[in-house]
């Protein structure tokens, strides 16, 4: 595209999303360059502020129209370049549509727009006893569009399940300008299942514009249980136990040694001297079998070596324990300039292996590894310590993080558990996937977006032409044609 | 369908020899493949070939075969549910799944397992069992988990676990020209890519055949126990199902049987977990329940009319309401009035506090009061609300004097993008052509 065509575009979005509603300027542009993953910037051409679904379908017709390239953009949380703006296109940011349409307790459903923030979902629906399940540790500030775009999770998805199990409708923008609904809001809707294909398809099937999700009764009684150990071996063992008597924790979250001390030193949260692992273990759901559980996950940790057991008592408490775990990506800013938090998912019984296996890399490498992950889903997020002042550490950054994400495919594993693929992983895809396995996914995105204008770059390394396919056959039926047919 | 009328010269399938002879392509594609018989008939449409892949590769050939051959593909696992649908508009091939019925890995240390598609679910629940562990899946009729899958069928347990789609976590399909593609993978936490699962979950075999799945499981329960609790009238049903889902009480499933107009209507809610932890909850929801029932206790095992209401019927029409639950007394009372209106006096039940029932018109009943029964539901619950609709009612099945009469699938929201993935997917459109929602 040309900055002609995106100029040309000014007095049409101006007067579809208002003057204040379509940035030009260039230093107020910059303030849009990143998503939460600063690796990749670029200025965006223009950025609308749209107040409404209308505006927002008119805005991608007037793009579609003009065949300029439109990204969406919620709260810029995203970890993954999945909201990085085209130079040459408009960034459709979602903040001004901020509102909870409908709280229907009875059928636990809320109805939000898509820059409502996550927590703000369960804040509404906290006088009813319901919360929203998925809780990514954004949820202060994400937006509930962009978990949608992502299929966020959280540490108590684990139990609660994904964004994907808890939206059962969406009013999205077509990537051609269409404003339509997929699902219905029951789960139950008729036709194919376009409301799951199109959550985490990291923005590049259309712009969410309404979000119907399942709320969930607040359980009764949560139990939250901080254990030491030696090492994550020993805390590794735990977690197999806790599984394997049947337990399923809403969260089961382990730190090791470098990011306890670098939580420690941010948020000084006071966790047991001389631990070499902690474990997390939060419990929930009935009064009756939370008790049970709760004594029979203290009796495994013992069991694996525990050395100390903490039970929050309260709320503060619990914040307490959870405290040193939050900070961790922020805290290991503190012991190292820079570091790349990397998103890689093993089989749970994999993790000790694999763990040995980053250990080993990283000594070879010579460049530190904090490990912080969700211990009962395998999904891991080693923090590659780097100095960014040197290239030299920079590229063996690059390099040991990319061999982590080999170690979790040869274990079955996955790139990416919850921050997406975005721009960051897309060389990896074709490491996990086979040719045919990304080209049967794209059919899809050429059903949504022939064009390839809706959030191009992302997810795929190489986008698949959406060129006319052979319509249905016609003339004599193939088999006479051919002869093959043997009549008796 | 190719010479049909050849056809009707053959004998009856098996291994004596029928109108036409199997195509060279087709044999040389799988070793399993033999002239169709009365019995495939596939909503009375009879094939004219049966083929059963020992395997993806198998199958892939297969597909590939059929393709170059132009002939229109049913897959079909055990056939529980075969008859949903339109009858397609084109059926040469069946493509059956059930000698691909090997349990690939159960990893039950990770609570995962990889199965193939024909392996049928009480076979997979089993296996399972043995590490005390299971598919949280219970669609009355069973059937093989592609079928399940391929038709998003659901039971009881749907309330905590959720639809098929829900469970699993990795797919492997054949597309119409082949081509073998995989999603997900088999950790259950995984971001990476679209979800062609998810796509493929319902999608009736239009899409593609799906030859392998890796599900999720879940800890069987240590303890479960039924509250059952019987109402006069619907309206009390329905409050009953509101306390059950405010209390604490934490309901794995909760399920409505209401078998005619003048019947009372039976509520059975089911508490899993901790075997003392249950006892205990099942004791606090009696007292919760019983302002608004005749009578409620508790049953050390599920109710005889469990997972056997009108989901299960396999004759007649069976129409599945879908609505968001706490319109549940609402969508009861449209129910009974929309048949009595019609002069039906259909059974309903299903899993009310998840927002689905289901209603049965028994084969007998007069075609022309069925549809106008769907007609007038579907009437009453869109004018309510929308958008979005916040309820369909979708025909299972029906018999054909009855599908001729009605838009089985009723209003769908996106059928242009569903056409559009379609038309990618399958472009000959000779994936079980016609029987989806929009003639898809």
């Amino acid at each position: 595209m040309t900055e002609q065509s995106l100029a040309g575009l000014v007095p049409r979005l101006t007067e579809i999303c208002g003057h204040d509603g379509v940035i030009t300027d260039p230093m107020e542009l910059r303030t849009y360059e990143s998503d939460g993953l600063a690796a990749y910037r670029c200025s965006p051409g223009l950025v609308v502020l749209p107040s409404t679904a209308e505006e927002v379908a008119s805005v991608v017709r007037a793009c579609a129209a003009a065949g300029v390239p439109f990204v969406a953009r919620g709260s810029g949380t995203g970890l993954s370049g999945g909201a990085l703006p085209s130079a040459d296109g408009v960034l459709i940011v979602t903040s001004r549509m901020r509102a909870i349409i409908e709280i229907d307790p009875a059928s636990r459903r809320a109805v939000v727009e898509p820059g409502v923030t996550n927590l703000a979902v369960s804040k509404a629906a906290q006088p009813y006893g319901l919360f929203y399940a998925p809780d990514p540790s954004s949820q202060q500030i994400c937006s509930v569009g962009g978990n949608v775009a992502e299929n966020s999770g959280g540490a108590h998805c684990l139990k609660h399940g994904f964004t994907v199990h808890h939206v059962t409708g969406l009013e999205i923008v077509t990537p051609d300008g269409e404003l339509t609904w997929l699902g219905d809001g029951t789960g139950t809707a008729p036709g194919y299942d376009l409301l799951g294909a199109f959550i985490g398809s990291e923005g590049t099937l259309g712009i969410v514009t309404k979000v119907v999700v399942r709320l969930t009764r607040i359980p009764q009684a949560v139990t939250t249980l901080l254990a030491a150990f030696e090492t994550t071996g020993h805390g590794g063992a735990a977690v197999s136990a806790i599984i394997g008597a049947g337990i399923l924790p809403a969260a089961i979250e382990m730190m090791d040694a470098l990011s306890i001390e670098a939580a420690e030193e941010a948020v000084s949260c006071r966790y047991p001297e001389g631990a070499g692992a902690v474990l997390i273990v939060e419990l929930d759901g009935p009064d009756a079998d939370v008790r049970a559980e709760t004594a029979a996950v203290r009796r495994l940790c013992e069991q694996a070596g525990a050395f100390e057991i903490r039970e929050a008592a309260d709320p503060a408490e619990r914040v307490a324990i959870w405290t040193g775990r939050r900070s961790a990506f922020a805290a290991v800013g503190r012991i190292s300039p820079a570091y790349i938090v990397q998103d890689g998912v093993v089989p749970r019984t994999a993790l000790p292996e694999v763990l040995d296996r980053i250990s080993a890399l990283s000594a070879q490498a010579g460049i530190r590894v904090a490990n912080v992950f969700h211990a009962g889903d395998g999904n891991l997020h080693p923090l590659v310590l780097f100095d960014d002042a040197s290239a030299e550490q920079r590229a063996a950054a690059e390099e040991l993080s990319g061999a982590i994400l080999d170690e979790c495919i040869a274990h079955g594993g996955s790139i990416t558990g919850e921050h997406g693929v975005g721009v960051d992983k897309s060389r990896y895809m074709p490491r996990m996937f086979g040719a045919d396995d990304l080209d049967t996914m794209q059919l899809l995105r050429c059903a949504f977006d022939p064009a390839g204008l809706c959030n191009p770059g992302k997810v795929f390394p190489t986008p698949r032409m959406c060129g006319e396919v052979p319509g249905v056959r016609r003339g004599p039926h193939p088999l006479v044609a051919s002869g093959q047919a043997e009549i008796f | 369908m190719p010479m049909t009328a050849d056809m009707q010269l053959g004998g009856s399938g098996g291994s004596s020899p029928r109108g036409i002879a199997v195509p060279a392509p087709l044999r040389a594609a799988c070793a399993q493949v033999r002239p169709a018989g009365p019995a495939d008939a596939v909503a009375g449409v009879e094939p004219g070939y049966v083929a059963a892949p020992a395997d993806v590769s198998e199958a892939s050939a297969l597909l590939r075969a059929a393709a170059d051959l132009g002939l229109a593909v049913v897959p079909r696992g055990t056939g529980s549910r075969l008859h949903w649908g339109y009858p397609p508009a084109r059926c040469d091939l069946v493509l059956e799944t059930t000698r691909m019925n090997r349990v690939v890995e159960h990893a039950s240390g990770d609570l995962v397992a990889t199965v193939q598609a024909g392996v049928q679910l009480d076979e997979l629940a089993a296996a399972l069992g043995a590490a005390e562990q299971r598919l949280a899946l219970d669609p009355p009729g069973g059937g093989t988990v592609g079928g399940v899958l391929a038709t998003a069928a659901a039971g009881p347990l749907r309330l905590r676990y959720g639809m098929p789609r829900d469970l699993l976590i990795g797919i492997t399909v054949v597309r119409a020209d082949g081509t073998v593609a995989r999603s997900g993978g088999k950790v259950v936490k995984n971001v990476a890519g679209y979800d062609i699962g998810k796509l493929l979950s319902g999608s009736r075999g239009t899409l593609g055949l799906i030859t392998q799945a890796t599900f999720r499981l879940h800890p069987l329960p240590a303890g479960t126990a039924w509250v059952a609790a019987d109402c006069a009238a619907a309206v009390d049903a329905a409050k009953v199902i509101a306390t059950a889902m405010e209390s604490p009480a934490s309901p794995v499933s909760v399920e409505l049987d209401w078998p005619g107009a003048d019947d009372p209507v039976r509520v059975c809610v089911a508490l899993e977990g901790d075997p003392p932890g249950v006892a205990e909850r099942a004791v606090a929801l009696i007292r919760l329940l019983e302002p608004n029932a005749v009578s409620v206790s508790v049953l050390a095992e599920r109710p005889a009319w469990w997972g056997a209401g009108p989901a299960a019927r396999r004759d007649g029409t069976v129409l599945q309401i879908g609505f968001w639950p706490g319109d549940l007394g609402m969508v009861l009372a449209e129910i009974r009035s929309a048949a009595g209106a019609a002069g039906l006096d259909p059974a309903v039940g299903g899993s009310a506090a998840a927002g689905a029932v289901h209603a049965a018109a028994l084969p007998e009943a007069d075609p022309a009061a069925v549809a106008s029964f769907v007609a007038v539901l579907r009437d009453r619950m869109g004018h309510a609300h929308g958008p979005p609709a916040r309820a369909n009612v979708v025909v299972l099945h029906a018999p054909a004097e009855v599908s001729a009469l009605v838009d089985l699938f009723g209003p769908v929201p996106s059928l242009p993008l569903m056409r559009a993935v379609k038309h990618q997917f399958d472009p000959a459109a000779t994936m079980a052509p016609g029987r989806f929602a929009g003639g898809i």
